[in-house]
């Protein structure tokens, strides 16, 4: 779908369906909230700096403020202490919402299976992309990047996709 | 030049006492050892160990006590830096520390159960928090000592003479770094107290070090100091070499010192271009970031990977250099150069950058060292400390370099050591790599080093060693040590206690962030939240490093 295309007549109506009206104009306009906790935030810095440029997808409005983004990104090691932190981060951000595991340790503890690390973010809260790498390149994450807008672009945006998780601070 | 000294338990607080007007009065750490499971019997199974360094930087000693009940008089009163570094070991062990101001956990959370380094407490036990702690007692009687509350005859407390505000920093706001939390109580925007709470990045590398071999705990060792990894690479295997007696050769010390001055520059770029985006000065991110990517690429080329090396290897390192690092080099110092300079034409003269920086988070010399603050954030309060000159190690007498001080302790002093630091690191480089001497990286020696692959593939000795080496890991002696270097944060060391298998029985880490953290609080009561902030991202405080 191309809005300014100059093949088209000045005086035009465009036909589409709204699912993917919606889903284009979500695409390209992400606001990441990252989640950093540890060596993955130093890759999310050179993914946001110049030579990876994550402005480049339309997602370079990083900011802290859970309510007004729609993207979370868990970068780095979890622990238990920080579970409840993560949690209410993850609940305070409005639909629709993703949630993107960024690293080894934040998609499964990685090489911390010890008595402090959370075995993956997954225990409390459903994950939407799974990046893997310790941590990962810059390239990796805009390929999660990239393939989440894709996503949004030909699917229909199911916001019922974790009806059934629960995690383990639900509900207690 | 070290000792190490066994005190009986009823004599520690005396001899600690002793050796602090001896001039002993600088607290490298504290720690304590479980003894249930070692090899050979021991007085009795608990000790506390104390690592105190001399006024003159040249001289340490290792104080070890044993227990036979866990309990030990506090030394939080003598040193400013003790109060974490106790608690660290209440949390840990369970150990009992007589009039300590504010005995609680630190690292692990409020409903965990045990004392996880015991050798009982079992690796993989892991526990949920529900619920955040609330701090509100450690506030309250931080307030209390301050008389910025009074205490009613109900037990309630009441402000008696402010109107006050608690204010939450983090643990997730972008200049927390994530993992620290600050919780404040604000009279305007003045900070009246201040509390820290730590341990959100606490992974255990401790722990974990009981059950993996010296050369597979490098990785971990990587994680440590996430901006320059290779240094706590170089740090863990050169305590591990001591132990094993191992001397490296001349090319593999000088490629250390250059490894490390690289590392060096890789840490303050970075601490740097954080705390001018904390000020708001994002172009210089730019500028300072950049160059940072340039290491990166001739890191991965060297060692394949950007962030976490993994370089060093018990007795040498990996590889040696590749054709053409030299020149590759050499651009990449240009590069920094360049953005040092462009970052230096934008602040040096910038009239908001002074105003923000001079006289703000201000520590004396006096404080910074009862804390222990080491590295720039020591050498910034005028302190001239550093391991390079006072206690050198692979040769760094041989080369030519200043030690860059302060003389206020304030965060323009600290940014400015660093930038100050960068240089000197670049000289050092440049006379590394002038006069590198020739020869192989690693010790020719078959119970320390891997085998060559030709040896593993048609001999079967090199087969065998390799399987050996591989699967039970280097042998150190039985004993136990303490070694450091200066690493890009101060001075990082090792407490190792070997059982004389290919697994350490403990590891403990002296992490310069802990205890230049356990100083912020003071730090920033008395000044603006925004300076908060300042002080934070100028300390360079490292949470893999400090919560381990």
């Amino acid at each position: 779908m191309e809005l300014n295309n100059p093949a088209l007549p000045l005086e035009t109506a465009i036909a589409t369906k709204l699912d993917e009206a919606i889903g284009w104009a979500r695409e390209s306009s992400l606001w990441p909230m990252i989640f950093g906790t540890a060596c993955c935030a130093i890759e999310f810095m050179s993914v946001a700096a110049s030579k990876y440029d994550i402005s480049r997808f339309g997602a370079e409005v990083v900011r802290f403020s859970p309510r007004q983004a729609d993207l979370l990104i868990v970068a780095g090691t979890v622990t238990y202490k920080q579970g409840p932190i993560l949690k209410q981060i993850y609940d305070q951000m409005s639909e629709p919402k993703w949630v993107v595991s960024m690293g080894a340790c934040a998609c499964s503890g990685g090489f911390y299976d010890n008595y402090t690390t959370m075995q993956g973010i997954d225990t409390i809260i459903p994950v939407d992309l799974y990046v893997g790498g310790c941590p990962p390149r810059p390239e990796a994450l805009l390929d999660a990047l990239l393939s989440l807008q894709k996503d949004l672009r030909t699917n229909k945006y199911n916001s019922e996709r974790h009806k059934d998780f629960k995690g383990a601070l639900d509900n207690v | 030049m070290f000792e190490n000294i066994t005190v009986p338990s009823d004599k520690i607080h005396q001899f600690i006492k002793d050796k602090y007007e001896e001039g002993f009065n600088y607290l490298l750490d504290i720690t304590a050892i479980d003894y249930t499971e070692y090899v050979e019997a021991q007085e009795e199974e608990f000790a506390v160990v104390y690592v105190l360094r001399h006024e003159n930087f040249k001289q340490h000693v290792v104080i070890k006590t044993y227990l036979s009940k866990l309990i030990i008089e506090s030394v939080s009163y003598l040193f400013k830096g003790a109060n974490w570094l106790e608690r660290e070991v209440y949390d840990q062990y369970g150990i009992i520390f007589k009039n300590h101001p504010n005995l609680r956990r630190i690292l692990n959370h409020k409903e965990f159960v045990g004392h996880p380094l015991r050798k009982a407490y079992p690796i993989t036990k892991g526990q949920l928090l529900h619920e955040v702690d609330d701090l509100i007692d450690e506030m309250n009687n931080r307030l209390l000592s301050k008389e910025v509350v009074c205490k009613l005859d109900d037990g309630h407390f009441s402000e008696c003479n402010k109107d006050i505000m608690f204010l939450n920093l983090g643990p997730s706001h972008p200049a927390s770094h994530g993992t620290i939390r600050t919780y404040v109580a604000l009279d305007g925007e003045t900070i009246e107290c201040a509390v820290s709470e730590i341990g959100y990045l606490h992974r255990g590398f401790e722990k974990s070090c009981e059950n993996h071999s010296y050369n597979q705990i490098v990785p971990y060792t990587d994680r440590l100091n996430y901006c320059s990894a290779i240094s706590n690479n170089i740090a863990f295997v050169k305590t591990v070499e001591d132990m094993l007696g191992i001397t490296l050769s001349e090319r593999a010390q000088a490629l250390r010192v250059m490894l490390l001055e690289l590392s060096r520059i890789e840490d303050h770029v970075v601490c740097l271009a954080a705390v001018l985006v904390d000020m708001g000065g994002l172009t210089n991110y730019w500028y300072m970031y950049n160059p940072r990517e340039d290491i990166y690429d001739l890191l991965s080329k060297l060692t394949g990977a950007r962030l976490t090396n993994s370089y060093m290897r018990v007795g040498g390192m990996t590889n040696d250099l590749y054709e053409g690092f030299e020149a590759d080099l050499k651009e990449v110092i240009k590069k920094v150069q360049y953005g040092v300079e462009q970052t230096l034409s934008l602040i040096k003269h910038n009239r908001i950058f002074h105003d923000r920086t001079q006289n703000v988070g201000v520590i004396s010399k006096e404080d910074a060292l009862s804390y222990a603050m080491t590295g720039p954030n020591l050498r910034a309060t005028g302190v001239p400390f550093d391991m390079r000159k006072d206690t050198p190690y692979y040769g760094y007498e041989k080369y030519e370099f200043d030690v860059v001080v302060g003389s206020v302790g304030d965060v323009y002093d600290r940014v400015m050591v660093r930038f100050g630091e960068i240089d000197e690191s670049i000289k050092i480089i440049e006379q590394v790599m002038k006069n590198l001497p020739e020869g192989e990286v690693s010790v020719k020696d078959a119970s320390v080093t891997l085998p060559t692959k030709e040896a593993v593939y048609t001999t079967i000795e090199g087969a065998m060693n390799q399987f050996k080496l591989t699967f039970e890991g280097v042998k150190v002696p039985v004993g136990e040590h303490y070694g450091s270097i200066e690493a890009t944060n101060g001075e990082l060391g090792f407490y190792i206690v070997s059982d004389g298998s290919g697994t350490p029985y403990k590891v403990k880490v002296k992490a310069p962030s802990f205890t230049a953290m356990s100083a912020y609080p003071e730090m920033i009561e008395g000044f603006q939240l925004a300076d908060a902030i300042l002080t934070l991202g100028s300390l360079n405080i490292i949470a893999g490093e400090m919560d381990r």
